[in-house]
């Protein structure tokens, strides 16, 4: 099928919007545990700027602008999700019992690191890895 | 205990490895921790001996309360060495019996969980990790029956026996379920003590029933025995193993461990008794009737468990005794003839005792074990046979007034068919003319002897001290049967009394039984093949195609592929079960408060409700899809007015991805004609009108009423000093309900996952 639209709005757009759109999704997805934010919506965001491309520049250019096949994405997703709960039984606590590892950084500020970040990066992956898939497929799919 | 247990399991993950490693040694490697467990079980038998019981905690899931318990006493006990005991002859047997067969490793791996399982099941005193392993031997039993995957006949046999087994399982969960209630524990070693609680109580006859039919169908009981012969399509080791020594026992150590808890009424005794005793005597019947080599072991196997179902239900100190004994027996001669069996067919390439005479000069060894093993099998003087026959016939002498006539008839009956296929098992493959055979025979290498061997001495040295098996384990076990002490006095010599002279009338008549065999399995088989028609097995068949048909009738019914009927069938169950519960519940009528709403905000509600208008009539899709877009933007605009930034973001996203996809699809779809016809349409709109209709009575009466306090505060309150996160959308998404939404990211990757094989998949259908 043809997804490529003939505008040149658009494709001028797409190349300057799409590392906008990304830059802007990873600082929605890290800001997500205080302000409004983080991994569903980001990963809703990074899927939207990846769909806008797709219809600038065409299949081919998204499947090399994207460089891992999405549906591994959604693969590495989960399994970080999962591995993000197991850190509490090494401290004796429930699976999924969040554990933090505050990291002092003089000139920006304390970075938080902690299990819920993995977690909510894994839902990101998820999230960009299934919307995708979807896309790419529907897309690709002939007639 | 909780790494004794496993091991098998982690030694199951590396065994493919180490048997490569091992070459041809690979079984007498891996024998080694089932060696190992034995002499580490051994190690307990003067405690148990000494106190009867011990118990073992570990937690597994402690907000559940479920824990991993194990109980150790005479009975489990006994189990547990026979399992690793046993477990350690047949992985050696297999390293030989097998040692040309490309699953070899494979093998291995499913021999040794199922050792595993089989140990769980009798050591655990959770009854809920009892049931996990009891579904795993199922299970594993299953991979072995079907071995040879690639022969039908095998795949058929492994799933009648899994069907028929884990149908079985289904029971006994609920029975355990009922018991548990009943007694007030999911520990055995506390429902042991609950005895009386558990009889007098109102679900007693329910769960006696169900937890019944699991055992029954485990040890193949009538009319459940059909799946045990047929599972003889197994390689020997397993037949050996699962199907005799061990995993078929395991509804009958349920019985005997249930015993003190469940046993004592008139309806454990009526059920156990004449169940076992129908299939003792079937057993009997099948075993004299078959020529196959494994076949007729096999059915005298399910004689076997017949006896044992019957000794359990008698309920007597003298039936409890025999009941360990004869398991006791029967698993050393069972487990060697079956052994033997393999070694036949692996020397001579027969499995038909009428191909098989005069290989004693062949197979000395093998025939002087076969001889010790037969007559262990038959009862005779000196083997440990003798010893559980005598105290059977005692048992079922003794036995309460009312089943008294009947379970003696059958005994002496079974007994008198048994000692004639011992003779057969024992004498007509090594004595009378030699029968040529495809292979040429050579006595068996050691790894296929050392299991027999060692199996038919011991039943040999017990027979000959009888006592040292008593103090050692036996009367430990016969007190955890009876749940009191109980006096054994084993000894070969009882003086001439009534079960000695049931003894010689036995052996009289079965070796005039053998010596016509020909004779009597054509008058068995002129009375008996005429009503197989109408056996258990066919029942089987009728049960299974039955289920197919059912099956078929309702995915026709239910998945017939139209995506409207599916929505309509989820629309219409909602209304139903929601407006029920509504109606019936909370019959009030809410009144709409209007107090207070805002000017904007009806303004939105108003856009939102004309594009919804517009969307169902318009006739453009392209329209209709940006109708749909303008109501998802309204209702992710009132989010946002009610302070709840992320669901509104989330929302407005969801919509613009939606509306990316529709167009993505839009141009497979057919023309936006009229597709269905009016009545459809009324339909429909009703459907829809109801489903409307119910959300907005139902948000009503939430504001109207609270069920139950709100839990928002608690996650206002804790948000920030527990997760550290302002965002409190997010910390109930990443940590409060991790779990939940570890739970829907999945479902988000399955659906990509459906959506991509249903695409790829109707691709290449179409260029096939």
């Amino acid at each position: 099928m043809k997804t490529q639209m003939n505008s040149l709005i658009l494709r001028t757009t797409g190349h300057f919007l799409l590392p906008l759109l990304l830059i802007f999704s990873i600082f929605l997805l890290l800001r997500g545990h205080d302000e409004p934010g983080g991994g569903f919506i980001a990963g809703l965001v990074a899927a939207a700027a990846i769909a806008l491309y797709l219809f600038s520049m065409g299949i081919k250019s998204a499947r090399q602008v994207l460089w891992v096949d999405p549906r591994n994405l959604f693969g590495i997703g989960l399994t970080l999700a999962v591995l993000s709960g197991v850190p509490a039984i090494f401290y004796g606590q429930a699976f999924f019992t969040s554990q933090w590892w505050p990291i002092y950084l003089p000139p920006f500020g304390t970075l938080k690191l902690s299990t819920p970040l993995f977690f909510d990066i894994g839902v990101y992956l998820v999230v960009v890895g299934s919307v995708l898939t979807i896309v790419l497929t529907l897309a690709e799919a002939e007639g | 205990m909780l790494l004794a247990v496993l091991s098998g399991f982690l030694l199951a993950f590396v065994a493919p490895w180490l048997a490569r490693a091992a070459g041809r040694y690979s079984g007498w490697l891996l024998a080694l921790l089932p060696a190992g467990l034995t002499f580490w079980f051994a190690s307990f038998l003067p405690e148990v001996a000494a106190h009867g019981s011990i118990l073992f905690e570990y937690p597994w899931v402690p907000g559940l309360d479920v824990g991993l318990t194990f109980y150790l006493d005479g009975l489990s006990l006994l189990f547990a060495l026979l399992i690793s005991g046993i477990g350690t002859f047949i992985v050696i047997y297999a390293g030989g019996y097998l040692a040309d067969h490309p699953d070899l490793r494979r093998f291995y791996v499913v021999i040794l969980a199922f050792m595993a399982s089989m140990l769980g099941l009798v050591l655990s005193s959770n009854l809920i990790a009892l049931f996990v392993f009891w579904e795993l031997t199922s299970i594993t039993s299953y991979l072995l029956i079907g071995f040879d995957h690639e022969d039908e006949k095998a795949r058929k046999a492994a799933l009648q026996g899994l069907i028929v087994t884990v149908g079985g399982g289904l029971a006994l969960m609920a029975g355990f379920v009922l018991l548990a209630m009943a007694g007030g524990s999911y520990e055995l070693a506390e429902l042991l003590h609950e005895g009386d609680a558990i009889r007098d109580h109102a679900l007693y006859l329910p769960l006696l029933l169900l937890i019944l039919f699991g055992a029954f169908t485990k040890s193949a009981q009538v009319p459940f025995h059909f799946w045990l012969p047929n599972a003889m399509a197994a390689p020997t080791p397993v037949s050996a193993y699962l199907h005799s020594a061990t995993m078929v026992k395991a509804g009958v150590y349920l019985l005997a461990r249930l015993n003190p808890s469940l046993g004592g009424t008139d309806a454990w005794l009526l059920l156990l008794s004449l169940f076992g005793a129908l299939t003792m005597f079937t057993g009997a019947v099948m075993a004299i009737r078959s020529t196959g080599v494994k076949r007729m072991l096999a059915y005298s196997t399910v004689m076997a468990l017949g006896t044992l179902t019957l000794l359990i239900g008698l309920g007597t100190p003298t039936a409890a005794a025999a009941a360990v004994t004869f398991l006791l027996a029967h698993s050393l001669y069972k487990g060697a003839l079956f052994l033997i069996a393999g070694i036949l067919d692996h020397e001579t390439g027969c499995k038909d005792f009428r191909d098989l005479g005069g290989l004693r000069g062949k197979l000395p060894v093998t025939a002087a074990v076969a001889a010790l093993a037969a007559l262990s099998l038959a009862g005779i003087l000196p083997l440990f046979g003798f010893v559980a026959k005598e105290l059977l016939f005692e048992s079922v002498i003794g036995a309460p007034w009312i089943v008294v006539a009947p379970v003696t008839l059958l005994a002496l009956a079974s007994a008198v068919l048994i000692v004639a296929a011992a003779a057969v098992v024992g004498i007509r493959p090594y004595f009378g003319p030699t029968v040529p055979t495809p292979k040429h025979p050579h006595e068996a290498p050691p790894a296929l002897l050392a299991g027999p061997v060692t199996l038919a001495a011991l039943g040999l040295l017990f027979g000959l001290y009888p006592a040292l098996a008593e103090h050692q384990i036996l009367a430990a076990a016969a007190r955890a049967v009876h749940g009191a002490p109980v006096e054994l006095n084993l000894a070969l010599w009882h003086g001439f009394n009534l079960p000695l002279l049931m003894s010689l009338v036995s052996l009289g008549l079965g070796l005039w039984v053998f010596s016509r065999w020909e004779f009597v399995r054509a008058r068995f088989d002129r009375h008996l093949e005429p009503r197989e028609r109408f056996g258990p097995e066919r029942g089987y068949e009728l049960f299974m195609e039955g289920i197919v048909r059912i099956s078929d009738w309702q995915t026709r019914l239910l998945q017939n592929g139209y995506l409207r009927y599916y929505i309509l069938t989820i629309v219409i169950t909602l209304v139903a079960l929601t407006g029920y519960t509504l109606l019936t519940r909370y019959p009030v009528v809410p009144t709409p408060n209007l107090a207070g709403i805002e000017i904007h905000l009806l303004a939105v509600a108003l856009m939102t409700v004309l594009a919804a208008l517009f969307a169902i009539i318009t006739h453009s899709r392209l329209g209709a899809v940006a109708l749909l877009g303008a109501v998802g933007f309204g209702v992710a605009l009132v989010f946002i007015l009610f302070s709840a930034p992320d669901v509104g973001i989330t929302q407005v996203l969801v919509e613009t991805l939606t509306v990316i996809l529709l167009v993505l699809v839009i141009f497979r779809l057919p023309g936006m004609y009229a597709l269905s016809r009016p009545r459809a349409r009324y339909r429909d709109s009703g459907v829809a009108v109801a489903l409307g209709g119910l959300l907005v009575w139902l948000l009503l009466l939430i504001q109207e009423t609270r069920f139950f306090p709100s839990i928002s505060a608690y996650f206002i309150e804790n948000s920030q000093p527990l997760a550290h996160g302002r965002n409190i959308v997010n910390v109930i998404l990443v940590d409060f309900r991790a779990l939940d939404t570890l739970g829907e990211i999945t479902v988000l990757a399955l659906a990509a996952v459906g959506v991509y094989a249903m695409i790829k998949l109707r691709a290449e259908d179409r260029q096939k």
